[in-house]
């Protein structure tokens, strides 16, 4: 199978779209803005630690609780530290965490939608049960459920998010194969002698992906909000290491005494962070839509 | 005397009906769509051979189970002499190699993702007959064998970038990249604008001489019908009821539903005057078959022994065969 | 005073990617109970033509220049609440798809009653059931049959019910695009021989859209062939048979299989037809044409009458053409 070779391919197509996601009206629009705003908190979070003004994790470096000023732009927190520092970096830990459960997700639950509609039968039906009993559950409980379960750490947080998205993933995937496995192509790729395993990687997986995309850009956005959240009430990042969720959690204490900005700007790199994948989401769900015109 | 390079016998296929699940649990019959009744033909080395009739008749259907795409419920079909009825796996895979078959929809038959280079050469590939230059090579080929000219230009080309004659051209060379005995067309040219219609057929003629090809052609059409074939079968729900040479076929029609269909058709003259025999109703539902003679209800001709005995297929002249009391 | 007056439309689509003038100049007139046919290819506008005369033409599709008057009166003037009195009333449009165009949650005999009381807002329920009922009846179908929903129905049959539908209200002028493709033979026969009889018995227009040149060769007095948005043919059908002036047409009436001809010899029209976002030079039907000469590469062929009330838009037939070599 070749994987890399497909991921390469998606790539060498990608460049030249960007450009042509100008011409494509307000959605294009949509999906630039998103792709903007994700990778300018990318790349700020991955130089981070080299133009961070102060130690992120060093405390007391200026007063506690001070508020914005021009030593410390965004103020510091109850333990000295420098807000705008620990913003830099602080996106690490949610980006990590978002990236792992994506690509979890991406590699059990793709094949295995592709695989169970495919063959269709007893296997698709009774697994459409299970993946639809696990969907109908609210995503946070159950990653909360799961997080309870595994302990801290990203690598649990990302699985237990994982548990939260493969059903999407599932779902979306089996929709679409047992659509386009009735297509003419797929019958004439039948008639050629094409094996089951061709057709699923040459016929069917490539007509998949658009709709795939889609997911993984929602999938992003609801795992950082879903990152957040398990840190805020405890089972995410438990140690104090620079994170948006871990300040939002402290923050959110000395919200009474009013120190804004401890809380504040943490929650808005988060909603931003998401806001950004969703509209790359959103842009490219309207763009592969309405594809069908004459 | 040539030989027949397929044979069909009393060939059934029948499709269940969905139930809901309360009737699921509550009656026992299972209802059929009775898509091919019983049918039995065979297609000589060289010809054209038409399975012609109007939507639901079950020409589709026999197509795509001479092919093998369809297993049949029951029967027996047979490739070169050797039994293909019950084949799967790597001989299944195999006999493809032999027999081709050719969509009606130029735009649904190619795959949106693939360059029309990887689309009509991957069966070279499935075949592990040729890969890279060689395969780049033989694809140019059968591109300029179809006229999709200049090749090299058309190998870079994604389907959404043709008109709908030119993808059927790519779909014919896929056909017969691999060099197959037999190619089943179905419908090949009732999708394509009027005035390109004739390239394609004119491409499949030469073909059948040039590369020794044996073709079931499948229509609705019974005017392409007669340009194209030697040998044409009328169904009727499942049934062949008339079958012969073209020319007898058309000279003499025999059956009441062949003399009515070859009247409605519309002639390019409007000087002549048009008698058109009139059918009362419809075609019927496939899973309740009239019994008897299934053209009964719609017969000009009916007595009372048409619903009761189903007519049997007879050699009434030379080459000419109808299923129907009156003979 | 004729029925309906169409004058150098123009009808043009905006895309992202440039403008089609999918009709292009576009000119001729009905009388009362005559008979039209459309006849060209995909792409050849024929279709545009149709919907723009009930001025239905959909996004990004607008009427870019051009008059079209029925009855006299200049109706791309009208304001949307006049022109939908038109629609239905004076002027049905049939559909292609019968599959599509019935809503399945609502009774065949409440598609008549609303449509009848649309229009006629001062019929009683009753009455417009009536109305109904003897339509089926006109229609070949069981007036029992009125309160059934349109999937009970097949597709012939279907056809019909747009067929009664649209001749309801009795309007002067029935435009139908492609009534019969997604039929069978015999089905479409009795289609446009019912079509045929109710347009005799209510003495109404018909313009009939269609790629099959037979069916418009057998069933209409006048035929238009249009190729690439031009009209660039315009004959009697029995003109048009007798002598096909235009290569086109020449070229089209080569490729249709006859059934009542012993031996054939179809030929094809070599290429392909136009993108119509980037259409020839001059005249569009050039590069598949035997007959060009350069003067057709470069100047547009205007529309030429050869006598017989027959006129073809050919370089061919005009002064120009035949002096240029």
């Amino acid at each position: 199978m070749n994987k890399a070779k497909i991921k390469r391919s998606i790539l060498a197509r990608l460049i030249p779209n960007l450009t042509s996601l100008t011409k494509k009206g307000p959605s294009g629009w949509m999906v630039i803005l998103g792709l903007a705003i994700v990778s300018a908190l990318v790349i700020m979070t991955a130089i981070g630690p080299w133009i961070a003004p102060h130690n992120p994790s060093k405390s007391n470096v200026g007063p506690i609780r001070a508020p914005p000023s021009p030593q410390f732009p965004l103020g510091t927190n109850h333990l000295g530290q420098d807000m705008l520092s620990r913003i830099l970096v602080g996106g690490s830990i949610m980006l990590q965490v978002a990236a792992l459960s994506v690509l979890v997700c991406f590699l059990t639950g793709v094949p295995i939608g592709l695989f169970s509609s495919y063959v269709g039968g007893f296997l698709d039906s009774t697994l459409s049960l299970v993946i639809d009993a696990i969907y109908a559950f609210p995503g946070l409980v159950i990653a909360i459920a799961v997080a309870a379960m595994l302990g801290p750490g990203v690598i649990n947080m990302a699985l237990s998010i994982s548990v939260v998205y493969i059903p999407s993933y599932f779902r979306i995937v089996r929709s679409q194969v047992l659509s386009i496995k009735e297509l003419t192509y797929v019958e004439a790729a039948k008639s050629a002698g094409a094996k089951w395993h061709t057709i699923l990687s040459r016929y069917i997986f490539p007509n998949v992906i658009p709709s795939i995309v889609v997911v993984v850009t929602v999938n992003f956005a609801d795992a950082i909000l879903t990152a957040a959240g398990l840190t805020f009430i405890g089972l995410g990042v438990t140690y104090d290491i620079p994170d948006w969720g871990w300040d939002l959690k402290n923050g959110w204490t000395y919200l009474a005494s009013r120190a804004w900005w401890i809380i504040s700007f943490p929650g808005l790199m988060i909603i931003l962070l998401a806001l950004g994948f969703t509209l790359i989401g959103e842009g490219l769900s309207e763009l592969l839509n309405p594809k069908l015109q004459r | 005397m040539m030989s027949e390079i397929i044979k069909v016998e009393h060939l059934k296929k029948y499709f269940p009906v969905q139930k809901s699940f309360l009737e699921q649990l509550f009656t026992r019959k299972m209802s059929h769509v009775k898509a091919v009744d019983d049918i039995t033909f065979s297609i000589k080395k060289g010809e054209i051979f038409t399975l012609a009739g109007e939507s639901g008749c079950g020409k589709t259907t026999t197509g795509r189970l001479v092919v093998r795409l369809l297993k049949p419920t029951s029967g027996e079909i047979c490739f070169n002499g050797a039994d293909i009825t019950k084949l799967k796996g790597e001989k299944l895979r195999l006999l493809r190699r032999k027999m081709q078959i050719i969509f009606q929809d130029p735009y649904a038959s190619l795959n949106p993702r693939m360059s029309l280079g990887d689309a009509v050469g991957h069966p070279l590939e499935i075949h592990g007959l040729a890969k890279g230059e060689e395969k780049k090579k033989i694809v140019l080929d059968v591109f300029d064998k179809v006229g999709l000219t200049p090749p090299e230009q058309f190998i870079n080309l994604y389907p959404h970038q043709l008109s709908g004659g030119q993808r059927q051209r790519a779909a014919l060379a896929r056909s017969i990249i691999l060099k197959p005995e037999l190619i089943v067309a179905d419908e090949p040219v009732s999708m394509i604008d009027v005035s390109l219609r004739t390239t394609i057929i004119d491409l499949m003629l030469n073909f059948r001489k040039e590369l020794r090809l044996t073709y079931l052609f499948i229509t609705h059409d019974l005017a392409v019908a007669k340009y194209m074939s030697d040998r044409i079968a009328i169904m009727y729900l499942g049934k062949i009821i008339e079958m012969g040479s073209k020319q007898r076929l058309f000279l003499n029609p025999m059956h009441p539903y062949t003399q009515a269909l070859l009247s409605a058709i519309p002639v390019p003259n409007p000087e002549r005057e048009r008698k058109v025999i009139e059918l009362m109703g419809e075609v019927p539902s496939a899973i309740n078959v009239p019994s008897g003679c299934r053209f009964h209800p719609r017969c000009p001709y009916k007595k009372d022994e048409c619903t009761e005995k189903e007519p049997q297929l007879i050699e009434v002249e030379k080459e000419h065969f109808v299923a129907c009391r009156l003979y | 005073m004729p029925l309906l007056e169409i004058d150098s439309l123009t009808v043009d689509y905006r895309t992202s990617r440039g403008t089609i003038h999918a009709v292009e100049d576009v000119s001729f007139s009905l009388k009362k109970g005559e008979t039209l046919g459309l006849a060209g290819e995909s792409g050849s506008g024929k279709s545009t033509l149709g919907l723009s005369i009930i001025r239905l033409v959909p996004y990004p599709g607008f009427i870019a220049k051009g008059r079209i008057k029925i009855g006299g009166k200049d109706i791309l003037k009208l304001p949307e609440h006049e022109m939908r009195s038109i629609r239905g009333r004076k002027i049905a449009y049939i559909f292609q798809d019968p599959m599509t165009s019935l809503n399945p949650v609502k009774r065949i005999g409440e598609h008549f009653v609303e449509l009848i009381r649309t229009h006629e807002p001062n019929t009683s329920k009753e009455e417009a059931f009536e109305r109904a009922k003897d339509m089926l009846n006109n229609l070949g179908i069981l007036p029992e049959r009125i309160n059934d929903y349109p999937h009970q129905f097949s597709g012939g049959m279907r056809q019909r019910i747009m067929i009664g539908l649209a001749i309801a209200l009795n309007p002067d002028l029935v435009i139908a695009d492609e009534p019969t493709t997604a039929l069978d033979v015999i089905v479409q026969a009795k289609i446009l021989d019912l079509l045929e009889s109710l347009r005799k018995i209510y003495g109404m227009a018909l313009i009939l859209i269609s790629h099959d040149l037979s069916i418009i060769l057998e069933r209409c007095d006048k035929i238009i062939v249009m190729y690439a948005g031009h009209m660039v043919e315009y004959a009697s059908n029995t003109e048009l048979h007798r002598t096909p002036k235009h290569p086109y047409t020449q070229g089209l009436l080569q490729s249709i299989p006859n059934i009542e001809l012993a031996d054939q010899k179809l030929s094809a029209i070599p290429g392909s037809p136009p993108n119509m976002l980037n259409p020839p030079k001059g005249c569009r039907f050039w590069p598949r044409c035997s007959y060009t000469k350069k003067i057709c590469q470069v100047k547009e062929p205007p529309l030429i009458d050869v006598g017989h009330n027959h006129f073809v838009r050919c370089f061919l037939y005009s002064e120009e053409g035949v002096h240029d070599e």
